[in-house]
Formats: C-alpha cells, sequence, structure tokens
C-alpha cells in the first residue's frame, strides 16, 4: 500500500519505521535529560489511543489538554489524532472559570491533564460541565487522596489501551487507516481579545501543508533541535514543537519547568527557535542589567563591540559585501571575545533559524540579536492561517516588515487598508459560530485578518497596527498606538505602556515600569522602595520614564506622518498589567478599550490637565481572590520635539 | 484534612520534663505524645520554651528531670548525633544553611549519614564510592523535584531569597529520610505566598513520605489549618493540649496570647 502521509497519525508511524532509533522527543526529569525514540513515541501513542477507546472516546469527539509542555502531552494530541478525535489545548494558567466556556463549546468529556492543579480546577467545572467524564492526569503528586470517579492516572489509561490492545490487534492500525486529510487536526481557542473566546479548527492538510511549507524553506532536517516551551495552546507552539516535528522528524525537548527553560536552552543548543518579541525582550534586558552590574573593562568593551555589531553584524550576516575588511577583521575578534559567548549565554550558539512574531519588534532589539550573529527574522501568521503568511528569506531582512508571502499563501491589501489572505493554511471554521466565520472568510475564501499595513517597494508586507486601532488625532494626523506603545516598550525599563488619542487632541501614555529593570536601577541609586506600587510612585523614577518617552518623542520628530503623534502627557500605572484582571491577554497583548473604560477617571485626569488622581483598583490573586489597591497617581508632562527638528538634522 | 491518613501509636513520648538554665525554668513538667504520621503543632507566646522543648527532643538540651521515649525507647538524655542515626531531623527557625554551596550541595549534607563508603574513595570518586554518589544524587533530586526547586540547583544558597533558603533548609532535612521530623518556625518572615507553599509542602511531606512532623510557629492561622493536634506551653509549661479546634477555645490559651486583666 502507497503510504500517504497526510495525517499525524501516519507521520508518526512513518518516522516510527524510517528512525525508529533516532530521539523524537525529551524530557528533563530529576535532573536529566530522558529521551524517547520516534518508535518508543508510536507505542506511547497507541497505548494512550487504544485506552481512551476502552474508555469511550470516539471519533470526532474532543479531547481537552491542559498543562505544561510534556512529553505525555504531546502524545495525547496524536492520540486523539489518530481516533479521528479533535485535541483542543487549553491554556494552563487559565483560571478554572475561564475554561468553563470552552468545556462547553467544545463538548469536551475527556481531559488529559499534566497535575494536580489542573485536577483542581477541573473537578471545581465539573458540575458545571456534567459532560466532563474523563479525567486523566499524567504527574499523581498529591492527588493520592482523591477518589472522584472522573479520575485516572495516565499508566492506567495507557494499561487499560495495551489490554485493549490486545482483545482488538487491528483496532489502532483500523482508525489511523481511517483518518483523513480534510479532517479536523486541531482546535485552537483565540486568546479573545474582544468577546468570548473562538474555537479555530483546522485540518491535517492545513497544518501539515503550512507546517511544510516552513520547513521547506529553511532547510529543516530530522537532525534539528526544538526547545518546546510556549504554551501548547497557543497554535505556533503546536506547528514548531508538533506539526513540524512529525513533518520532518526531527527531536523536541520540554524544559524541567518554566523557571528552568533558559539553563535548559543552553544544555539542549536548539538549531530552530522562537520567541515572542516579549521573550527577546526580557533576555535582553537581562543581559543589559548584568552589563550594567560588570566591571568597567567589560562595561566599555562590550559597548564597544556592540557599536561595531550594530553598524555591521547584521550586514555581514546577510552576506553583504560591501563591509571592509578591517571591520570583518574586528568582528571575528569581537565574536571570540564576545558576540559567541553572548550566544551561548543565551542558548542560542546553533541556532540557525529563529523566528519572532505576535507583535511588533522594536527595531533596537530586532537588531540586537542579529548584529550578535543569530538569524531572528520576523514572520506574520495567525492562529486562522496556520502561522506561516510571510515570512523574511535568509537575506533579506528588514527591521520593519515581515517579509513576502510564503509558497502557496496569496495576500491582498484591501482599500481599507487591511490584510487579506487566501492559502491552503486557512483555517477551516471558528466551531459552531457560522456568523463569525462569515465575517472572517469572505465567499471568495479571503480572510480578513483585520491588521492594517502595505507592501513595501520590495514587495515586502509591513505591519502597522490592528486595522480598528488605528485612529486620527482631532487635527487629523495619524494615530497608531500599538507603534507608539512598542517604541516605549523598547526601552528596558517599561515593561508595559497604553496610549490613548484617537478623537483627542493629544496623544497620552499609561505606562508600566519593569519592576526587575527599575528595581535594580533604584537599587544601585539606594533608593529604597517596598514593592511595586511604592517603587512606581517614586519621584527618580518618574523622571527616569519621562526621558524614555521625551526621547520617544525626538524620534518621532523625524517620522513625517507620526511626527504628530507624540506622547504630551503620561502617569504610571500603580500595579501591573494582568491578564486575570482582564488587562492584556495571555498572550500580552494590551486590551486597550478595557484599560481606557476600566481606568476611566486617570484617562480624564490626563486629558483634564490635572496633576494627579486617585484610583482605587480591584485586582484578582493568583487563587482566585480578590482585593484592593489604591494609589494617588501623579501626572507629568513631557516636553514634545518640534518637528522641525528633523528639518534641522538634515540640514 | 486526610481523613484517610492512619494516625498510629505514640512515636515520641515526652513526660515531666523540667530544663532549667541557672535559675531560668525553661521548661516546668512538661508532658505530651506525639504519635506516628501526626503534625503536631507547639505553640506559645515569646519565651514560652518552644525551640526549648524542640532542642530536648533532638538532644541539643539535656532536661534535668522527666523522661523521653522515641520509638519505644526510654531515655533521659540523647545525643543529637544520635537522634539524628535514629531518625531524627530537624529544620532551623534562623536557617543553618552552607551559604556559599550551591542548593544541590547543600541538600547532599543532608544524605551525610546514608553514605557508607570511607573518605578516601569518595575524594577519588571511584569504586564503590562513585556508585554511592549516583544513588545519593538520584535521592537528592527527587527532593529538588518534591519541593520544585529545579531552577535554582546550582544556585548558591546565600543568593537566594529567604522563602527559598527555608526550602533549602528543609530539603536538607527531609534527605535524611527522616522518621521524626522536627520544624522551628517553617514559615517565619515569609510573605503570605509562600507560607501557601510551605504549607503545602509540610502536608505533601507528611501525605507522602508519612513522617511525623513536630512543628513550632507563630503564625496562629497556619497551626490551625495543619495540625492535627496543638500543644501550648506559656512560661515552660503546658497550658492546653488538643485539637485545633479545643484549643482556640481554651480560655487559658485566649489569655496567653491576648493578655489578661488582673
Amino acid at each position: 500500500m502507497a503510504e500517504k502521509l497526510d495525517t499525524f497519525p501516519r507521520l508518526l508511524l512513518h518516522h516510527a519505521a524510517v528512525r525508529p532509533g533516532q530521539a523524537a522527543i525529551r524530557e528533563k526529569d530529576l535532573g536529566i535529560w530522558q529521551t524517547w525514540t520516534w518508535a518508543e513515541v508510536a507505542e506511547e501513542v497507541r497505548a494512550l489511543a487504544c485506552g481512551l477507546a476502552a474508555q469511550g472516546f470516539k471519533r470526532g469527539m474532543s479531547l481537552a489538554i491542559i498543562g505544561e509542555n510534556r512529553p505525555r502531552l504531546y502524545w495525547a494530541i496524536a492520540a486523539a489524532q489518530a481516533l479521528g478525535g479533535i485535541p483542543v489545548p487549553l491554556y494552563q494558567d487559565a483560571v478554572a472559570q475561564e475554561m468553563v466556556y470552552v468545556f462547553h463549546d467544545a463538548d469536551i468529556a475527556f481531559a488529559i491533564v499534566e497535575d494536580q492543579e489542573q485536577v483542581d480546577k477541573l473537578l471545581e467545572i465539573q458540575p458545571q460541565c456534567p459532560k466532563l467524564a474523563h479525567i486523566v492526569f499524567d504527574d499523581p503528586r498529591g492527588l493520592r487522596h482523591y477518589t472522584q470517579a472522573a479520575l485516572k492516572s495516565y499508566e492506567k489509561l495507557q494499561e487499560l489501551g495495551r489490554e485493549f490492545d490486545r482483545a482488538h490487534p487491528g483496532f489502532f492500525a483500523d482508525e489511523v487507516a481511517r483518518g483523513d486529510t480534510n479532517d479536523i487536526a486541531s482546535m485552537f481557542y483565540t486568546s479573545g481579545t474582544t468577546g468570548s473566546p473562538k474555537g479555530v479548527t483546522h485540518t491535517h492538510n492545513a497544518l501539515i501543508t503550512a507546517g511544510r511549507t516552513g520547513a521547506e524553506m529553511e532547510g529543516l532536517a530530522p537532525a534539528d533541535e526544538v526547545l518546546a516551551y510556549l504554551p501548547m495552546a497557543w497554535i505556533g507552539q503546536n506547528i514548531f514543537s508538533y506539526t513540524q516535528s512529525y513533518v520532518v522528524g526531527f527531536c523536541i525537548s520540554c524544559p524541567e519547568s518554566a523557571e528552568t527553560v533558559a539553563a535548559d536552552m543552553r544544555e539542549i543548543g536548539p538549531t530552530y527557535y522562537f520567541a515572542p518579541p516579549a521573550v527577546l525582550e526580557r533576555l535582553l534586558t537581562q543581559v543589559s542589567i548584568r552589563m550594567e552590574d560588570a566591571g568597567w573593562i567589560k562595561r566599555k568593551l562590550y559597548a564597544g563591540f556592540m557599536d561595531l555589531a550594530r553598524r555591521v553584524g547584521g550586514k555581514i550576516l546577510d552576506g553583504d559585501a560591501s563591509v571592509g575588511a578591517g571591520d570583518r577583521l574586528m568582528y571575528r575578534a569581537g565574536d571570540a571575545l564576545m558576540y559567541g559567548p553572548l550566544r551561548n549565554m543565551l542558548g542560542m550558539s546553533r541556532v540557525k533559524v529563529a523566528y519572532t512574531a505576535g507583535e511588533a519588534i522594536g527595531p533596537d532589539l530586532f537588531v540586537f540579536y542579529r548584529s550578535i550573529g543569530i538569524n531572528l527574522k520576523q514572520l506574520y501568521g495567525s492562529t486562522e492561517t496556520a502561522v506561516f503568511v510571510c515570512v523574511q528569506p535568509n537575506g533579506q531582512v528588514k527591521a520593519d516588515t515581515v517579509g513576502p508571502p510564503v509558497k502557496g499563501v496569496e495576500v491582498k491589501v484591501a482599500e481599507n487598508g487591511e490584510i487579506l489572505i487566501r492559502s491552503p493554511g486557512l483555517f477551516s471554521e471558528y466551531h459552531r459560530n457560522a456568523e463569525a466565520t462569515a465575517e472572517a472568510k469572505d465567499r471568495d475564501g479571503w480572510f480578513h485578518t483585520g491588521d492594517a499595513g502595505y507592501f513595501d517597494a520590495d514587495g515586502h508586507l509591513k505591519i502597522i497596527d490592528r486595522a480598528k486601532d488605528v485612529g486620527r488625532l482631532q487635527d487629523g494626523t495619524l494615530f497608531a498606538p500599538k507603534y507608539l506603545e512598542n517604541k516605549l516598550k523598547f526601552f528596558p525599563y517599561i515593561k508595559e505602556a497604553v496610549c490613548f488619542g484617537h478623537a483627542r487632541d493629544m496623544v497620552c501614555a499609561f505606562v508600566n515600569i519593569d519592576f526587575d529593570a527599575v528595581g535594580n536601577w533604584a537599587e544601585r541609586r539606594n533608593l529604597a522602595y517596598s514593592g511595586y506600587t511604592d517603587l512606581a510612585a517614586q519621584a527618580p523614577v518618574r523622571d527616569l520614564v519621562r526621558e524614555c518617552v521625551e526621547s520617544v518623542n525626538r524620534d518621532l520628530a523625524q517620522d513625517a506622518t507620526l511626527g504628530g503623534s507624540q506622547i504630551h502627557r503620561f502617569l504610571i500605572l500603580h500595579k501591573e498589567l494582568d491578564p486575570d484582571d482582564g488587562e492584556i491577554t495571555r498572550t500580552r497583548k494590551v486590551r486597550r478599550g478595557f484599560i481606557g473604560e476600566k481606568y476611566a477617571p486617570l484617562v480624564e485626569a490626563l486629558y483634564g490637565g490635572r496633576s494627579e488622581c486617585f484610583i482605587e483598583t480591584q485586582v484578582r490573586f493568583e487563587d482566585g481572590r480578590t482585593g484592593k489597591i489604591s494609589a494617588t497617581l501623579p501626572i507629568s508632562d513631557a516636553k514634545t520635539s518640534p518637528a522641525a527638528a528633523a528639518l534641522k538634522k538634515a540640514a | 484534612m486526610n481523613t484517610d491518613r492512619r494516625i498510629g501509636d505514640p512515636l515520641l513520648v515526652i513526660q515531666d520534663v523540667s530544663l532549667s538554665f541557672g535559675g531560668v525554668k525553661a521548661l516546668q513538667d512538661v508532658s505530651f505524645d506525639v504519635r506516628e504520621h501526626e503534625i503536631r503543632a507547639i505553640i506559645g507566646p515569646n519565651g514560652a520554651g518552644k525551640s526549648s522543648m524542640l532542642n530536648v527532643i533532638n538532644g541539643v538540651y539535656h532536661p534535668q528531670k522527666g523522661r523521653i521515649t522515641y520509638a519505644e525507647q526510654v531515655r533521659a538524655q540523647v545525643d543529637p548525633h544520635e537522634a539524628a542515626e535514629r531518625g531524627i531531623a530537624r529544620t532551623f527557625q534562623n536557617l543553618a544553611l552552607f551559604k556559599g554551596m550551591s542548593v544541590l550541595d547543600n541538600i547532599m549534607t543532608g544524605r551525610n549519614l546514608k553514605m557508607r563508603t570511607n573518605i578516601l574513595l569518595q575524594a577519588l570518586r571511584i569504586g564503590p564510592a562513585l556508585k554511592e554518589e549516583v544513588e545519593q544524587r538520584a535521592a537528592v533530586e527527587k527532593i529538588i523535584d518534591f519541593l520544585e526547586i529545579q531552577a535554582y540547583r546550582k544556585t548558591p544558597v546565600g543568593r537566594l531569597p529567604y522563602g527559598l533558603q527555608k526550602r533549602v533548609d528543609l530539603g536538607r532535612a527531609l534527605a535524611m529520610e527522616p522518621r521524626l521530623l522536627l520544624l522551628d518556625e517553617p514559615m517565619a518572615g515569609m510573605n503570605v505566598e509562600e507560607k501557601q507553599d510551605m504549607c503545602r509542602f509540610i502536608l505533601d511531606v507528611n501525605d507522602q513520605f508519612g513522617t511525623t512532623i513536630v512543628l513550632i510557629e507563630h503564625d496562629m492561622g497556619v497551626v490551625m489549618d495543619i495540625s492535627d493536634r496543638v500543644v501550648v506551653l506559656d512560661y515552660g509549661r503546658k497550658i492546653a493540649d488538643g485539637t485545633p479546634d479545643e484549643v482556640r477555645a481554651n480560655q487559658a490559651v485566649i489569655d496567653a496570647y491576648l493578655g489578661v486583666s488582673h
């Protein structure tokens, strides 16, 4: 029988046959990396799938998967797919009540979860979700005294599966053979910046095609290594650590715990890496902080070599011939002394291809990684498009674009500036939401992304903001809030920013300081503080932030279209924006509208010219309890730069 | 609470123990028992004799009067090393860790009593010593996993925040695989979140390893939540003994804690 590699279970069996002894997945446990080969993974998945079947899991049913990256949870995806079921990964840090909607929407009866924490959440919502009848847990710790009938350990389920397999020897192979490439392979719930989350369904064909296109473009091979450290519920994690692993046959590694990612990355040395800008930013912040604490010689050396890297590093990476021999020699010296050790410290010594996406990345941040020799590239995509829409090809990387469309993907810009996409990787539908599906996907199959952007002269797509967020000031000046916020956030001291200005006479901003960076800065100045709220309220910190804002204003003054949207007034929020309070999404996108309403008195104080404002906010702690934080926030003015500055500089 | 956990016979019985330093009577005729698998708290205001009681149990202080029965052996006096060999481990109010050593090495010191090969072989890492080292390391890794401190394995203890140092201190005590674990103010100086974590670890230790636990604590809320029975000391005397509910309702305890007008 000619083998068609068009579903995930078939890909799995293919690898188990072709490269049975090669590592498929690793996990660090008790300090030692444990490895499972493709043949072993196939056996594990088979036992699990049969176990699920023995418990009554049928074709078309949904399987909830909740937890950190764990091999067993990855096998759960494959097991559900082998039976023609639909794996539905959920964000592991979601509180119980947030999960209720998904369990109802997807009619979930089976869940495979990581540990006691997740079990407790599911037991809490079980009365609201009567269909949830089977909860399977990976880590038995703390669950010894749980007697609920719905609970079962992963081992027990696999044991039942092996028995079932012996009784029905042909079952697994038949089920895999029954799978069709146009079956739904996975469902991902969008984080939902507006309204309830939507279940985005993808077929095997869509995911595999998207994964294969990306893999071919970058020349991924079975010897590549990936560290699986982002939430499983996010489609990118599925594409990079599951889909492409199954398409290409490379090995993924699961870190020991969320806190050990940096150390684990150094040990594994991934060759193919994805990080959202926020993670890259955090890494750079750590480097910057440590450099500021370093001795005088090291600081000077770092500053000198980073200047050189900024000037020629990116060009050398792009193979630009215009770089002089002297600079090349110096860069090589820098590579031995500085860039190489730095890459090693970041765990990126072996990185062939690194992607970033999700948010626009600050140009300086982007250039930093490229300049020290890491092939970081931007890509553009979303849950609905299975990630790969545009990717920057090697040698054609620009800081402010996301590259040309990849093979097989059509992109066009609508009259209102919105980006439209048609591709084989497009989602099938929003689960049980024909209305939303019709709204997002028109009759000709074009998906309306909601992003605003345009193609530049080289055919690279440039994204400026969400189409609906781009606004205008009263005088008609273009106002792209995210663009401003990103500029602010590039400063290591600023963690989040929220800009207001649409239909107003000027732009004002809320700022969240980065507690680590500013805390360190304060300590070096002998500035005492008791916690975030206290630190944020200190006058020197306000001056520090003002300098950042004014620097952004100077930068904006050079820009012809956005020069008028400089930030006039700002305040530092008394609490960090938190997904538990609904202020940012779990993927850390600020919910500007919600924040504007929640802190309406602060917005009015900004525009009302007041110098301070009292605010009391309810906060939700991690254990679900709520409390109140109140503070009187001072409001600061920032100097704006005259647009003429650009002229003077030019002259 | 864990209703199906079997609490056994008394593991430790303290009878009429009195301890004094010169004219200061730290403990006077204190009697109570600790049953196998139970979590037993000793509470009381400052200077009530709580730490002295703990030091008597593991043999640091030797009481002038009274009898201590541990695992059916009656002793007037125990020496600390003997107590350790018989399965009594403890943590300290002010921490007793090697600040310059890594978390891993600190916990490894708790395995000292489990090492059988001689120091020369250990230093050279040859023969049975190597195998032993691997076994001990495996045991330590289980504790690191249990206490969720994987991220700090190689970090010098002195660089860790206080709450984590407390956790390492607990890890070092657990490394002895104790039968009786003495905790001296395990939550002192912790924030709410750290306290919750520590409570969870104490309950897990008790539940998973069946370790009997005696703990001293200031934080009444914590004690009442996790203890099976509570002894209350005041000025070196026992003023109450019973379940958390009984103790909470006891007038003598309320007076000792809140003061009483005479």
